[in-house]
């Protein structure tokens, strides 16, 4: 698939190419495509005069990037101690058993994906996870399937 | 917009005058901190502002509008801690305080408590110690054991308002600090006001600024650390997000007394309100001229901006921090050199936690004796600790140091929720460690703790019940730490994963006593061995479990997991004496595990059983017994 770099350019455009600023370029990129495709670090590479090794090795570093690309609702469940406490694993045997797929994975049609992670903050509310930037507390399994049911619906709905 | 010191004083003034009246009038606060607005807080506001809008309410509208000059009376503002009974509304003048509000109670909470000036029994919140419901946040016992200090005015702080901020006092510091101190004077206050740093290793403040102070360069930075990637503790956001503009002014502060010109607050992005928050607070506070070009016309210059980190536990780690703000690989350096001597771009940069900053204003604003008044000799002042666990409360509180463990659990949470003895409390994160009962009476600070090997962290509390595994809770750490440390160092990289895997042999009740042997060994190794804080820290859980929680692990070593949190060492029989014979756990065994016939006990096969739990769930008369 050919891809236009319109929006990576706009991108670059918004931190004034500032070298410094690779990582909130590259949250950018991740939001946009909701991961980070090989052409883009290819093209912010030349834009930038940064070697692609060294972009990918950031691109790696961190939690929140991925270079595979993410579902179009991004799961994360929380495993911090609160949550690991309170039942997360719980949740996550209730995501594979309602979507089947298992963290680090996206579902066949990339509609989800489903990712462990440290902690939301949310943690008064354990066990928690973030769907697309919303935050979820107090599940279980039930309340868990039922929140995936609906999304499942909506699209459904889109659609029609 | 202030061209003076003295401009901006007479409008704070001013200000502090408008919220003492506002305080008067009819208004509704809802809490839109993450947690409230996890649980909907954000359409109960939308609720409120759309009804209040509604012309047959008009009784209501007129009671509003005389005192308040047509101002929205509809307000939100940051999380009060309670956050595990959001949302919450609070009804001014009278401060009544509702729990799990929803949309469809708004109309009520209207009609009974602003048309009619009384409160909604059934919505009010209960305290736990008492049992008794309580009309204001205030009388409940939960607060009453708290001492409110940085996150003052609670319920009734608007998180979005510098107006607001003023009216509290905000930016006075500030202003005082300007036009009354030189760079000097203010580092000399910090440090006598015995400030320790707030992110976890208890550095005294005053040091490290005066260190910075004292570096030359051609330009320094001021840095806020505010990654927070302590699995369990949320203080920093809940700050971040309630009261944006006091960690600002520390920081605005700080840059002053060291001569930085630029800043960085770096947060988390997984932190999405309070990046919004803090941003906005920049804005506001440029607007009014405390950031930016010649503040208050002083001369003084500071730029401020957001940095979001990308999600690493490590980025805590200030020199990995540092690294990650230029934008590379957040990979912890050795130290010296010390990032107050060189940091950012090899500049000397002064780094502190976001509760470190939002102390600074208030020091400056009650004078060093007044400051020290709270807390103990060496560790003066409050903490914000996030608590959770199987408690009755849990959320964020704020107590002097010097409160002890038992206290915090029973006085403020209200003990235990599952009616469960509290077996041992978690404190500091994952490289913190477990204590046991005879520990709950010390009294909560740096020094007092650090004495028994434990450390305040950065004010993460878990609870831990009877029936939580501690040998699991160590392995829980562990895997932590194992995914992230950074991996430049052997010890912490491979030491980890060894422990790991010798601690999962225990939860699977393969280990051996040469296991127990060698975790002991190798959890030293790491702490001497190794680069940066995570590795020398990550053995922590190990060592003060295998201190005081040893006999855990010496039963695992023999089969047994005492509390039957460990899957593949539990064991579900058949109590013969109890046992009816009435076939209901057989027929619902999904792996016909379990026999029998009329008269006689059933049994299961423990070959074929999968420790599902649905036969113990089954058994109306409780014959069926979990052994591990
Ligand atoms: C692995 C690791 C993670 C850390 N995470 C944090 C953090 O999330 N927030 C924080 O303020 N300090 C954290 N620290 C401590 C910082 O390195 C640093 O000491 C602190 O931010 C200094 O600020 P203070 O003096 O105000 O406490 C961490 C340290 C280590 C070793
Ligand atoms: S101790 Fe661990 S986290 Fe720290 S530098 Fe070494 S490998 Fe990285
Ligand atoms: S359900 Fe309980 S009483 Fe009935 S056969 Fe099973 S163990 Fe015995
Ligand atoms: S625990 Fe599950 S598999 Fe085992 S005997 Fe009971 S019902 Fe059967
Ligand atoms: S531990 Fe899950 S949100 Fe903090
Ligand atoms: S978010 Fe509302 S009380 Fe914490």
């Amino acid at each position: 698939m050919e891809r236009s770099f319109e929006k990576v350019e706009d991108i670059l455009k918004k931190h004034d190419y500032d070298r410094k600023k690779l990582i909130k370029i590259l949250l950018d990129v991740q939001k946009e495509y909701r991961h980070i495709p090989k052409d883009v670090v290819n093209y912010i590479s030349v834009a930038l005069g940064i070697s692609p090794a060294k972009i990918f090795g950031v691109a790696t570093f961190y939690a929140q990037f991925s270079l595979k690309p993410k579902g179009e609702y991004e799961i994360y469940i929380c495993d911090g101690t609160a949550c690991h406490m309170e039942g997360s694993m719980a949740l996550v045997k209730a995501i594979e058993e309602e979507l089947n797929i298992k963290p680090g994975e996206v579902t066949k049609d990339l509609k989800f994906s489903l990712d462990k992670v440290g902690c939301l903050g949310a943690c008064a509310l354990a066990p928690a996870m973030v769907i697309n930037g919303e935050v979820y507390g107090n599940l279980n399994e039930e309340k868990t399937k039922e929140i995936l049911k609906k999304l499942k619906e909506r699209k459904a709905d889109e659609n029609v | 917009m202030f061209k003076n010191p003295l401009e901006a004083f007479k409008y704070i003034e001013h200000q502090e005058e408008i919220r003492r009246e506002k305080l008067k009038q009819l208004s509704v606060y809802v809490c839109v901190g993450t947690g409230c607005t996890a649980n909907g807080s954000r359409k109960v506001y939308e609720k409120f502002e759309e009804v209040l809008k509604d012309r047959n309410l008009k009784v209501a509208l007129q009671r509003i509008e005389e005192g308040s000059e047509n101002e929205n009376p509809v307000k939100k503002t940051g999380c009060c801690g309670l956050c595990s009974l959001g949302p919450l509304v609070k009804i001014l003048p009278y401060g009544y305080t509702y729990g799990h509000v929803k949309p469809e109670d708004v109309e009520e909470i209207i009609e009974q408590s602003l048309v009619n000036g009384k409160p909604v029994e059934r919505l009010l919140l209960t305290d736990p110690i008492s049992n008794k419901k309580v009309e204001r946040l205030e009388d409940a016992t939960f607060f009453k054991n708290q001492t409110f200090y940085i996150m003052d005015a609670i319920g009734t702080s608007e998180c979005e308002s510098i107006e607001d901020y003023m009216g509290r006092g905000g930016y006075k510091s500030l202003i005082k600090v300007l036009s009354e101190m030189d760079p000097k004077s203010v580092v000399e206050t910090v440090k006598s006001s015995g400030l320790r740093g707030r992110g976890g290793g208890g550095f005294t403040t005053g040091l490290k600024w005066e260190a910075a102070f004292n570096s030359k360069g051609e330009r320094k930075f001021v840095v806020c650390n505010g990654d927070e990637g302590d699995p369990g503790a949320f203080m920093n956001r809940t700050l971040l997000e309630r009261d944006p503009h006091s960690v600002l002014e520390g920081m605005i502060i700080a840059a002053y007394a060291i001569g930085a010109d630029k800043g960085y607050a770096y947060i988390r992005a997984e932190y999405p309100i309070a990046v919004e928050m803090f941003n906005k607070a920049i804005d506001d506070a440029k607007k009014f001229g405390f950031l930016g070009e010649n503040i208050l016309g002083t001369g003084f210059n500071l730029d401020l901006e957001v940095k979001e980190g990308a999600g690493a536990f490590v980025c805590g780690e200030e020199t990995a921090l540092l690294a990650s703000i230029e934008g590379k690989r957040g990979v912890p350096r050795p130290r010296p050199p010390f990032p107050a001597q060189s940091g950012l771009w090899g500049y000397p940069t002064l780094l502190n936690n976001v509760e470190t900053y939002a102390n600074v204003p208030k020091i400056i604003r009650d004078g060093v004796e007044n400051y020290r008044k709270r807390g103990v000799k060496n560790s003066p002042g409050t903490k914000m600790f996030s608590v959770t666990g199987p408690l009755k409360l849990t959320g964020i509180i704020e107590i002097e140091f010097g409160t002890t463990l038992r206290q915090v659990i029973e006085d403020i949470c209200g003990g235990t929720s599952n009616g469960l003895k509290l077996k041992a409390i978690q404190i500091g994160g994952p490289s913190g460690a477990c204590l046991s009962e005879e520990f709950f009476d010390l009294p909560l600070d740096y020094d007092t703790l650090k004495s028994v090997d434990a450390m305040v962290g950065s004010g993460g509390i878990v609870a831990i019940t009877d029936d939580r595994c501690m040998v699991e809770v160590a392995r829980f750490f562990l895997d932590f730490t194992k995914r992230e440390s950074c991996g430049k160092c052997v010890p912490c990289r491979e030491g980890t994963m060894q422990a790991y895997t010798i601690l999962e042999k225990f939860t699977q009740g393969k280990a051996t006593n040469e296991d127990l042997e060698n975790l002991e060994y190798l959890s030293n190794i790491i702490k001497t061995a190794s680069l940066c804080g995570l590795g020398k820290t990550a053995p922590n859980p190990i060592l003060s479990t295998l201190k005081l929680f040893r006999d855990e692990y010496i039963e695992h070593i023999e089969g047994k997991c005492p509390s039957g949190m460990c899957t593949a060492l539990k064991k579900y029989v058949i109590n013969p004496d109890l046992c009816k014979s009435c076939s209901l756990c057989a027929r619902f065994c999904p792996q016909g595990a379990i026999s029998g016939e009329r008269g006689k006990p059933y049994v299961i096969d423990q070959e074929k059983c999968v420790k599902c739990g649905i036969c113990f769930d089954k058994c109306k008369f409780n014959a069926i017994e979990l052994i591990g």
